[in-house]
């Protein structure tokens, strides 16, 4: 739905990979942030907004803004529940689950040998039992019995990513 | 910290959009009716409370070029902490989470190239202990916004 799109429109010059790099650094919390962000793109603050713009129209950007801890909102428990659709409901039935506020994600994904499922989505709540409430209402709303609820045992890595950085990975020998 | 009211109006703003132009937070300001001022301090003070996971940009990876992928790994538990500590070292993985179940390793890759994808898990797939992988690529991704409504 959103990212159906070709690669001549995915090709950034030079300029733009500084404009990436020089956004994905934090934002300065002060009153002119972007002349900041531009002087690390050594472009001019009048330039850099209007690109910033153009890649807000272009979906280069999701969004400018803030994302909360999920523990602000009082969403400690968080399950992975993975879902087997019929595929000629898939569409009908992620509608369905996207609209629901306790989901934060929805995907559809390929299923793989012995593992049938073909539609992912994540769910926040207060806690397991909550969790397990709102997987079973997604359950009785679709009409889909066959799911798994993955609970997370701990969080090994949760970053944001560094797009057109010239380091090697550290695993490149 | 408790949130005031003011605070929790202010997040609700801050999920949405930060303005593009050259005083964003004194336009915010502005549709609080508050001083830029005070905006600015209570950002910082929100972000330094840790209410904030982040603020700033949020790219649509595919649109720059990159391809995104899930993969599950299925790891003797004995070989899990080596395992996931190898994976986190790649700059292309942002996500890595163990969870219970048969697969019980879960990670996001992104990459720019497919071969790029394709040398990455083949060495995590050579790892000691991993025993079995699976590559669930996505066509559609249907809800991808994270916002909660504080009141």
């Amino acid at each position: 739905m959103c990212n159906s799109n070709s690669n001549e429109q995915t090709a950034l010059t030079a300029p733009d990979k500084k404009i990436v790099r020089a956004l994905q650094e934090d934002f300065p919390l002060c009153e002119e942030p972007y002349k900041i962000l531009a002087e690390r793109a050594g472009i001019d603050e009048e330039k850099f907004l209007e690109r910033v713009k153009d890649f807000l129209r272009e979906k280069k950007i999701r969004k400018m803004g803030a994302v909360l801890q999920h523990r602000t909102a009082g969403f400690k428990s968080n399950a992975l529940c993975v879902w087997n659709v019929p595929p000629e409901k898939l569409l009908e039935v992620a509608e369905i689950m996207s609209a629901h506020s306790a989901v934060s994600h929805c995907y559809d994904r390929n299923p793989a040998p012995n593992w049938n499922y073909n539609l992912y989505t994540m769910i926040h709540a207060k806690s397991r039992e909550e969790c397990d409430a709102i997987i079973a209402e997604l359950s009785k709303l679709t009409g889909i019995t066959n799911f798994q609820a993955l609970y997370s045992k701990k969080e090994w890595k949760k970053t944001a990513m560094k797009y057109f950085d010239d380091e090697p990975s550290t695993n490149d020998e | 910290m408790e949130l005031s009211s003011f605070d929790k109006s202010l997040l609700n703003l801050l999920q949405g959009s930060i303005p593009v132009c050259r005083r964003p937070f004194a336009e915010l300001a502005n549709r609080l009716g508050a001083e830029e001022n005070f905006v600015l301090e209570r950002v910082r003070r929100l972000k330094a409370a840790g209410y904030l996971r982040r603020i700033g940009t949020f790219f649509n990876s595919d649109n720059l070029g990159y391809r995104g992928t899930l993969v599950a790994l299925e790891v003797q538990p004995s070989e899990i902490c080596a395992v996931a500590e190898a994976i986190n070292n790649y700059n292309e993985v942002t996500h890595n989470y163990e969870r219970e179940g048969k697969f019980n390793l879960w990670f996001t890759l992104l990459t720019p190239t497919v071969e790029r994808e394709g040398k990455i898990l083949s060495e995590i797939r050579s790892l000691r202990g991993v025993e079995d992988m699976i590559n669930l690529k996505s066509n559609q991704k249907f809800k991808i916004n994270v916002q909660f409504k504080l009141q």
